[in-house]
């Protein structure tokens, strides 16, 4: 047999082997022994010095090809049966995906903090400080410097704990302009606070009514504040609140502390140009106005120079409309059931 | 305040759809809360004429009746109305009619008699047990025969069903839409109309000046006006129905015809009025002054009331007081079926002494209400004519001639100047003098307009105005709040920015949350007892309300800790018995003598059951001392305090475990606690073992934190040693810790502790703890002769300092 028909018996022998394993390790022998050094290839080169000058360079051409040709071939298997192996691991290895993943719950914040997180980043985001004052006031700050003296008809809205007849719980933040206000230097600039915190009123507790709640207060004053700059500023408030879609309307009221005073309603549903007025469902949410000439003076703001808005809203009220909560007291029994509802 | 549509109508002219004034009222002037038809979804309710009443055969108590509802033929009825009677005019729901609550009438038999509808009590048509007229209030009602009806005439529109009611939400300050004048003129600016007002034509034809028959005598402070005047030979008798109407469409009582004429002077002028009895009146002077100690008065509610001295304003007839001024009159000068000699008051007294009487007595009356808030200055004496007018009219009798006056205080008109810039500058608009005028014209104020600025003369009516800024409004809502745009404000810059302390309030917030607390909002008002729980501060004092509402809110809280757990046990009893919470929030501590608490803000949690939930991988682990320790141990790195934070056993905190409990330091200061809940003071709530913290958040704030710097990362490995040591139990951790720290030498990192065991191979009385020591350097790779040496240091150092055996 010539070393051409060796070589090519040896290829087709090889190949055959090759295309029949599905073991790696079998692979590898076949590698082994076909291309290693004691392989028949070799063996052929080897033999190479018997046969003639102008031969040798045709057959060893020849051979080296047959070799490229089987370690291509092997090579190929090879990335074949790992593949295959994968696959089988991969197989193996199959997991319940909608098994639940390892449990990390955590804690959430309080709805009323929500809300009140989300005015503080907005108006934050406008330019005001957030400000705070004691929930134990003076009579004075709470009352007196809002335009509400001693006799005032409408302290009847707001019935008061009090400590001593000077000391009181505080029934609004309101208190916390007065005092703000006071301490602030006109000449470095406008005014613009809000002031979040927790109020107090002498009732009795039960669906609607709660001793506790929540106001967000604010306050913005300079010397060009106009009514339209409220009705803007609430209604930025009103669509941070509700969503951009939401419209207010403005009526008349009556706050010792604002002249214009104006009830803040707003839209229920979204308003587009094509609304019709009837259509439009209205929520009274909050009260405003432009400060009261004398909450100035007593500020020691000189009320024909400077002037502003104020306005508050109930942090919880708006939880309760805009989440369907229907009993106020859920918000300070803490029942986990309801906390962790507000993700 | 309720507004009869018809009522108003009479002042203006209103056509349309009442749903469409109502808003722009809302709009304009005051919130109209509800508008109703009282009559709206009943149908087939007539007036009907009794022809025959006779008995049923098979009842006693109801009778057969034939009448005539304007028909060709009687109908029969069957009624078990016990004031029916032959030629009386009564309301007939006809067969298929329908009356209040949706009840439809069909005809029946009643005990095997023919009925073909029903006769009604005004109840029956939904009147209010409080409006409907006492005489009827066991029976069918009964019109009078000068009514001004007749069979077949609709009944609902005979008694004012058909009118539109509307629940106005008077603010304070509109005291002059507690009126039907106010409120015409009101309406009137806003549909620019002038208002037609009743007026007066005074007949005084009585035998006798008033002034001889009566006195009366008033301070001025307490009453500015005080004015009387007298009818005679007055029947006493049901108002006529128009005027019923009336006074039940605003939701007052008709009772008869000289009680129900001040009311409706009440109504249309806003100016309360009372009548007094003359016979009843022991002397013939009236006065007007302070309670004085120890003064009673029987109101016309029947309660005895004790008058407060100098304080309450009183009306006496010589020296006994026969009425609390302005709030309600005495019953032993009330007018009764017999009265025929009527003493008419009309007055304005002091409102701050109106409203404390209102308040302490709790008698918010029609007439308080309006003397508190103000009423027309200029009304009382045209109120008081007309109330005498239509007595002698409705009542047969004459008006006396002349007024008493006690007192008659003149007010000059208030005048407010304001200019145009000033009102374009406050509401956002370029308004010019034109627009101005034209509202200020509506509203039928009285101005002059001199180089843009408006000088305008305030009507008696509007208490309310006073300075540029109430005119302001006036024009704002005019204008129409609809109209003004929306900008928002132009300031100079301003920098919005969260101060340290709420920033780290923040933080502190949902640095827990995410450890898996839940953020409780609890009460800051509690209990005395629960007050002064788990507090802080052993000198600080509790703040009591003086007059609280509950039991159970009575001071201000001292610590978090306390509304914590009352949240637990809410959660416990109702079957959670895994509870994660913190507050954060403020105590109040009060120190010596001081009224006022200083409010401190602190941070706390609590936590109870389990710490997360069983799982398909494994059970949740039951919460334990650690747990909480753990908690305020990662709170407290977060600060990077220059101190070092340790944890003391501490037996302070009575409410506290007194073996689980441990004060919290930084460096020396104690800045809170963490531990169990004393099992006596957990069974007290009702609560299992339940472990809690809490801290003073305004020292953590206080208190220096490190620079923040960078420590270069070591490129050299790091090498440990395993140490296992036996020592007596009570030999804290933190000792253990402490002498190896100290004994480390300057490569030693880190030390970990990875067991603690006691029980088998342990002695008793010994505990078993085992450490990883770490060791490394920045600068190069550590020798191990070097280790060795430190770590060898480290254990003669347990030996000698703590006896402990090496394992």
């Amino acid at each position: 047999m010539s070393l051409q028909d060796r070589l090519n018996e040896l290829k087709a022998t090889v190949l055959t082997q090759i295309n029949t394993t599905d073991h790696l390790d079998h692979l590898n022998e076949i590698r082994v022994n076909t291309l290693g050094k004691k392989g028949p290839i070799t063996e052929v080169l080897r033999g190479m010095k018997d046969i003639s000058a102008e031969e040798r360079p045709v057959i060893g051409a020849f051979a080296n090809e047959i070799r490229d040709l089987l370690k291509d071939a092997l090579e190929l298997k090879k990335a074949e049966l790992e593949n295959l192996a994968l696959n089988a691991q991969l197989a193996a290895e199959k997991i319940d995906v909608s098994l639940p993943g390892t449990d990390f719950e955590p804690g959430h914040a309080h709805v009323i903090q929500q809300i009140i997180e989300q005015l503080e980043n907005q108006f934050l985001g406008m330019g005001y400080q957030i400000a705070e004052g004691p929930e134990v006031e003076e009579d004075k700050y709470n009352f007196e410097m809002m335009n509400l003296p001693k006799d005032h008809p409408a302290r009847d809205m707001q019935d008061t704990f009090y400590i001593t007849p000077e000391i009181l719980m505080r029934t609004q933040t309101s208190p916390v302009q007065a005092r703000t206000m006071e301490k602030h230097d006109f000449t470095q600039g406008a005014l613009k606070m809000i002031s979040p915190g927790r109020v107090y009123r002498r009732d009795t507790d039960d669906a609607t009514h709660s001793h506790q709640f929540h106001q967000v207060e604010g306050l913005v004053i300079d010397k060009h504040i106009t009514m339209a700059d409220l009705k803007g500023t609430l209604l930025k408030v009103a669509q941070e609140l509700f969503g951009e879609k939401h419209q207010i309307r403005l009526r008349p009221s009556y706050f010792p502390f604002t002249e214009p005073s104006v009830e803040v309603d707003v839209s229920w549903n979204d308003v587009d140009e094509n609304t019709k007025p009837e259509d439009i469902e209205w929520i009274e949410v909050l009260g405003a106005g432009m400060v009261h000439p004398n909450v100035l003076k007593m500020a020691g703001v000189d009320p024909e120079v400077y002037g502003g808005f104020a306005f508050g809203l109930g942090p919880d009220r708006f939880a309760m409309l805009k989440y369907g909560v229907d009993d106020i007291r859920n918000f300070y029994l803490n029942d986990v059931r309801f906390l962790s509802q507000f993700k | 305040m309720k507004l009869s549509l018809n009522w108003l109508k009479e002042y203006l002219e209103i056509t349309g759809d009442p749903n469409v004034l109502a808003e722009r009222i809302a709009r304009t002037s005051v919130e109209v809360e509800d508008v109703t038809q009282p009559g709206a979804g009943m149908s087939g309710v007539v007036v009907a004429k009794v022809l025959s009443v006779v008995p049923h055969p098979d009842s006693d108590h109801m009778v057969i009746t034939q009448v005539d509802a304007g028909e060709d033929e009687p109908i029969q009825i069957v009624t078990g109305a016990p004031n029916v009677a032959e030629g009386q005019l009564v309301i007939l729901a006809k067969h298929n009619s329908r009356i209040a609550n949706g009840q439809k009438i069909k005809k029946g038999k009643l005990r095997g008699v023919a009925s073909n509808g029903m006769l009604c009590a005004l109840q029956e048509l939904g009147f209010d047990e409080k409006v409907s007229p006492k005489d009827f209030e066991d029976g069918i009602w009964v019109f009078n025969e000068n009514d001004d009806v007749k069979p077949g005439d609709d009944a609902l529109v005979a008694l004012g069903m058909d009118d539109f009611i509307f629940e106005m939400g008077i603010t304070p300050n509109r005291a002059d839409m507690l009126s039907m004048n106010g409120t015409a003129w009101e309406v009137g600016a806003m549909l620019d109309q002038n208002p037609t007002l009743p007026t007066v034509q005074l007949v005084e034809n009585g035998s006798k000046a008033t002034s001889e028959l009566i006195s009366a005598t008033a301070d001025k402070q307490l009453a500015p006006k005080y004015k009387v005047r007298m009818i005679e030979n007055v029947t006493v008798q049901d108002s006529p129905l128009w005027l019923q109407r009336k006074l039940w469409n605003v939701g007052m009582r008709p009772i008869n015809n000289i009680v129900d004429v001040t009311n409706y002077a009440l109504m249309t002028f806003g100016q309360p009025m009372h009548a007094f009895d003359y016979d009843k009146l022991t002397t013939k002077q009236l006065g007007v002054r302070l309670a004085t100690a120890g003064e009673t008065l029987v109101t016309l509610d029947g309660e005895k009331r004790d008058l407060r001295a100098d304080q309450d304003i009183v009306i006496t007839d010589g020296a006994t007081p026969i009425m609390l001024a302005g709030v309600m009159g005495g019953q032993s000068t009330e007018i009764d079926a017999t009265s025929t000699t009527i003493v008419l008051e009309a007055a304005n007294f002091n409102p701050r002494n109106i409203r404390s009487s209102a308040r302490r007595h709790d008698l918010h009356s029609e007439a308080s209400q309006r003397f508190e808030r103000g009423i027309d200055w200029n009304a009382t004496e045209e109120a008081l004519d007309f109330a005498a007018q239509l007595i002698a009219e409705l009542g047969n009798g004459q008006v006396q001639p002349g007024v008493v006056v006690a007192t008659d205080t003149a007010k000059a008109n208030v005048e407010v100047a304001v200019t145009l810039s000033r009102i374009n500058h406050v509401l956002g608009l370029n308004l010019n003098v034109a627009d101005i005028t034209a509202i200020f014209a509506k509203l039928q104020f009285p101005a002059q307009v001199t180089d843009e600025t408006f000088t305008v003369t305030i009507p008696s009516r509007r208490w309310d105005i006073s300075i540029p800024a109430d005119l302001i409004e006036e024009v704002a809502r005019m204008y129409g709040y609809d109209n003004i745009p929306a900008t928002l404000p132009v300031t100079t810059a301003t920098v919005g920015k969260l101060t340290y302390k709420q920033q780290v309030i923040r933080k502190s917030r949902h640095f827990l949350e995410s450890l898996g607390l839940n953020q409780a909002i609890s009460y800051g008002l509690t209990t005395d007892e629960k007050a002064q729980m788990f507090t802080l501060d052993a000198m600080a004092n509790i703040t009591k309300l003086d007059y609280p509402m509950t039991q159970e809110r009575t001071a201000t809280r001292m610590s978090l800790v306390t509304g914590l757990l009352d949240d637990v046990a809410y959660n416990v009893a109702r079957k959670q018995q895994d509870v994660a919470l913190y507050e954060q929030g403020r105590v109040f501590y009060r120190f010596g003598d001081a009224v006022r608490p200083t409010e401190v803000e602190h941070i706390a949690g609590a936590i109870t059951g389990k710490f997360g939930r069983d799982t398909w991988q494994g059970k949740a682990k039951e919460v334990d001392f650690y747990t909480a320790k753990g908690l305020v141990a990662a709170y407290l790195n977060q600060f990077d305090f220059v101190a070092s934070i340790s944890y003391q056993a501490s037996t302070d905190f009575k409410e506290m475990h007194p073996g689980r409990t441990a004060a919290v330091l930084v460096g020396e200061q104690v800045v809170g606690f963490v531990g169990q809940v004393h099992p006596a003071v957990a069974k007290a709530f009702k609560i299992k073992a339940t472990y809690v913290f809490e801290l003073d958040l305004q020292l953590l704030l206080d208190l220096a934190k490190n620079d923040r710097g960078y420590q270069p990362i070591s490129k050299f490995p790091g090498m440990s040693r395993d140490i296992a040591i036996l020592v007596d139990e009570n030999t804290a951790y933190a000792q253990i810790a402490t002498v190896i720290r100290e004994n480390g030498g300057q490569h030693l990192v880190d030390i970990d502790l990875f067991d603690v065991y006691q029980g088998d191979n342990v002695p008793t009385g010994k505990k078993s703890l085992a450490f990883t020591l770490t060791y490394q350097d920045v600068n190069k790779t550590l020798v191990e002769e070097e280790i060795n040496a430190a770590f060898t240091n480290v254990v003669t150092a347990l030996k000698e300092q703590l006896t402990a055996e090496i394992r």
